[in-house]
């Protein structure tokens, strides 16, 4: 599904290398977790990956399915079924969320030569699927993420995932900021969204999200670079250990 | 009958392929029709003639003549934040109308197929196609409720309105002003030039001398006039100014909503325009006036354009008056334009609208003045001001609150919004409180068009332009939702279309 090769990124503006050759790949149906300490290039993974203005791909690539994912505009990514849950969802004043929704559904659908979703057709499965993620009409109607708590905005990402409805889907700390029941929906919904043509990253900090929203594979990030990839047991041994024998093994100190 | 039908017919082909050719600016199509010309230049002949052409009265004639002459004596105003070429007044065309229309149709046949083109054009959705369709069958084939009626304007006459009669049943005249003098000379005389006087200002002294058409509404005591009315003013000459003169009349109790669209064909060389609307407004009553303005812009470069210099005022006479005032200004390479409310009697209301969008080189000095005189008289200003390419946007804005105009309030709120970092955003607010129980309120905004909400845009699948046209379709939504459905969406879509270009 996603196959990122030795990727080197550094920042437009400033002389800083962030991410010094990562390699990973993700396989169409599976869940892998991105784990690392603050500072370790994780967010700007996500960044890059999706299309973000600001930095510079000196080197890598990453395909989607085969596809340049770096040459193309972050529309046509979308388009292409990358989805990016962001660690900070943007607040739009005055455009409805269901405006936005469908305007995003529609330009996808549109860009993949398929028919627009009538106003009645996307009403109907935007309430069935707000309804699981506890998401209420008046939700729905307010401008995108304004005056949403920090629980409300996540589950909104959510909500844009499960319409739609991405091949790849990158979650960027969403755990952050979340209370259990608030984190315990979330990963409801996204793991009502699992399946086999499916596949997931999810960047996190902390192992506590990988209890709810079970990985295959698990990657530590540090400096840059992937240092350690292993299966859930990774997780646990961060969570139990913290990540500074693991920096240790590969000579790095935790104070990034 | 048949050469009607043939014009239609030319017309329709010709539709056709302006859609297939569109630019950026989707109305800058020139609609091949044979015209007739006064000559060029500004005279008294030229006064004398636009009027013996509208068989107009004498006293009509001395009115326009007393305009005309204190027109000369008048320098053009230059306080605006505004950077005007030097006009020449006497090389401009004050009259031209179709050759067909020497003796006015009965039917609309004409008229239709341009307004329904230039609606399929900004391709509104089906619902308003309908209101329009019912437009088009208004007099022979009808099909569905009829919603809207029209006065169409084209260069210097009117040349068709329609729902006339349905609207006579209610008591409501609604035609075009220069039909108006002739049928209703009373009700002119009454309220002509009571609002915006003869010597206002420059262009509307201009537009006394000089207005060819426009249209003309009176509203009797207690009726709610059953439909919305609209004009639309289309420039189709070249070298042609245009000088509509609206006049608007609720009489007590009354209550009516007004919708005026405006477009132009493209051209290289700019065009004027000085309009004049003037609205009274009874004891009780209530007038909603809102604009769709989309004149000719220019194009990237600035080249050509409509200059739109226009005086709109609504006097709110009677106690409990109310007017508001809706704006969408995304055309014109220069716009000059200060819809005003006089609020002269006690507990009246105004309500101020406004969205301004410039881009490229289009230039912008709008807003308005609420006159306070009355007690208890509240009004309300939102102005949306956006500016992208190299234009230059001014709010500029009087709230004057008189001695007499005692616990009397206003809001204002000024939000500006820029795209990219050549264009400029100007706020200038005049505020005069002149007793010690009324309150003022100010605020305002500058903002950049927010990277960040962008690439969220882009990251769920839309396009970049069609990005900043749902961000700034938000930073405008409260001033949307204040226009009737028909305009609304067609204001989105024009959102839309002024800024193409405007990014990347």
């Amino acid at each position: 599904m996603l196959e990122i090769k030795n990727l080197h990124v550094k920042l437009e503006e400033e002389d800083k290398v962030i991410l010094k050759g990562v390699n990973l790949t993700v396989e169409t149906g599976k869940v892998h977790a991105i784990m690392g300490p603050n500072g370790s290039g994780k967010s700007t993974l996500s960044y890059v990956l999706s299309g973000r203005d600001g930095y510079e791909v000196t080197d890598g690539s990453a395909l989607l399915e085969g596809e340049e994912l770096l040459e193309m505009e972050p529309e046509e990514r979308a388009a292409a079924g990358l989805f990016l849950a962001f660690q900070y969802p943007v607040e739009i004043p005055g455009v409805g969320n269901m405006t936005f929704l469908r305007t995003a559904l529609n330009a996808q659908r549109k860009a993949r030569g398929q028919d627009e979703l009538s106003a009645g057709e996307f009403l109907k499965v935007v309430r069935e699927k707000a309804k699981t993620l506890k998401i209420d009409a008046d939700m729905l109607k307010r401008p995108v993420n304004v005056g949403f708590s920090g629980g409300e905005k996540k589950r909104n990402e959510i909500l844009q995932m499960a319409m739609l409805e991405p091949k790849m889907c990158i979650l960027d700390e969403t755990d952050s900021g979340l209370d259990v029941d608030a984190m315990r929906l979330v990963a409801d919904g996204v793991n009502a969204l699992r399946d086999a043509g499916r596949s997931f990253l999810v960047i996190t900090h902390y192992q506590r999200l990988l209890d709810h929203i079970k990985p295959d594979v698990v990657h530590i990030m540090a400096d840059g670079r992937i240092i350690q990839t292993g299966g859930p047991e990774l997780a646990l041994e961060v969570e139990q250990n913290g990540y500074a024998d693991i920096l240790k093994a590969h000579g790095l100190t935790e104070a990034v | 009958m048949t050469s009607d039908l043939e014009i239609r017919e030319g017309v329709d082909r010709e539709t056709v392929e302006t859609v297939q050719n569109m630019g950026s600016y989707k109305y800058g199509w020139e609609t091949e029709i044979e015209m007739e010309f006064a000559p060029k230049g500004l005279s008294e002949e030229i006064v004398r003639l636009i009027s013996a052409k509208n068989d107009e009265p004498e006293w009509m004639l001395e009115w326009r003549l007393a305009a005309f002459r204190r027109w000369q004596e008048m320098p053009e105003p230059d306080w605006a934040m505004l950077n005007i070429p030097a006009i020449d007044y006497q090389d401009i065309y004050y009259y031209a109308r179709p050759k067909s229309m020497e003796t006015k149709p009965k039917s609309l046949d004409e008229v239709d197929p341009k307004l329904l083109a230039t609606y399929e054009k900004l391709g509104i959705p089906l619902k308003e196609q309908l209101i329009l369709a019912g437009v088009e069958g208004a007099e022979d084939l009808v099909e569905g409720e009829r919603q809207v009626a029209v006065d169409a304007v084209f260069d210097s006459v009117s040349v068709g309105t329609t729902f006339k009669d349905k609207l006579a049943e209610a008591g409501v005249i609604f035609c075009s002003i220069s039909e108006a003098i002739k049928e209703h000379p009373e009700l002119v005389k009454k309220y002509l030039g009571t609002v915006v006087p003869q010597s206002d200002n420059f262009f509307a002294t201009l537009n006394c001398a000089v207005f060819s058409d426009g249209s003309f509404v009176y509203v009797p005591p207690g009726v709610k006039c059953p439909m919305e009315l609209s004009t639309y003013f289309r420039i189709n000459a070249e070298n042609t100014g245009q000088f509509e003169r609206t006049l608007i009349v609720a009489d007590k109790g009354a209550y009516v909503s007004y919708l005026e669209g405006c477009t132009a064909p493209k051209r290289d060389t700019a065009q004027l325009h000085a309009a004049v609307v003037e609205i009274v407004i009874e004891e009780d009553a209530e007038v909603k006036y809102s604009t769709v303005q989309n004149w000719f812009p220019g194009d990237e470069n600035g080249k050509g354009g409509i200059y739109n210099f226009v005086t709109k005022r609504a006097d709110c006479r009677g106690d409990r008056a109310k007017v508001m005032w809706t704006q969408v200004e995304t055309g014109s390479a220069i716009t000059w334009k200060y819809p005003s409310c006089i609020l002269r009697g006690a507990d009246t209301q105004g309500e101020f609208y406004s969205i301004a969008i410039t881009n490229n080189w289009q230039q912008a000095d709008t807003g308005t003045k609420m006159i306070h005189l009355g007690k208890n008289s509240k009004s309300r200003i939102v102005s949306k001001g956006i500016s992208a390419g190299h234009a230059q946007n001014t709010y500029r804005g009087l709230v004057s609150m008189h001695p007499k105009a005692k616990n009397s309030r206003n809001y204002t709120q000024c939000d500006s919004l820029l795209i990219g970092d050549k264009c400029g955003a100007h706020t200038v607010p005049y505020i005069e409180v002149k007793n010690n129980s009324s309150r003022v309120e100010h605020e305002a905004t500058t903002s950049k068009v927010d990277d960040d909400q962008l690439f969220y845009c882009r990251a769920r699948g839309v396009g970049e332009e069609e990005a900043v046209a749902l961000v700034v379709n938000g930073f405008c939504r409260e001033v949307l939702q204040a226009l009737p459905m028909e305009f609304a969406m067609e204001a989105q879509s024009l959102v839309a279309i002024s800024l193409e270009g405007s990014v990347g």
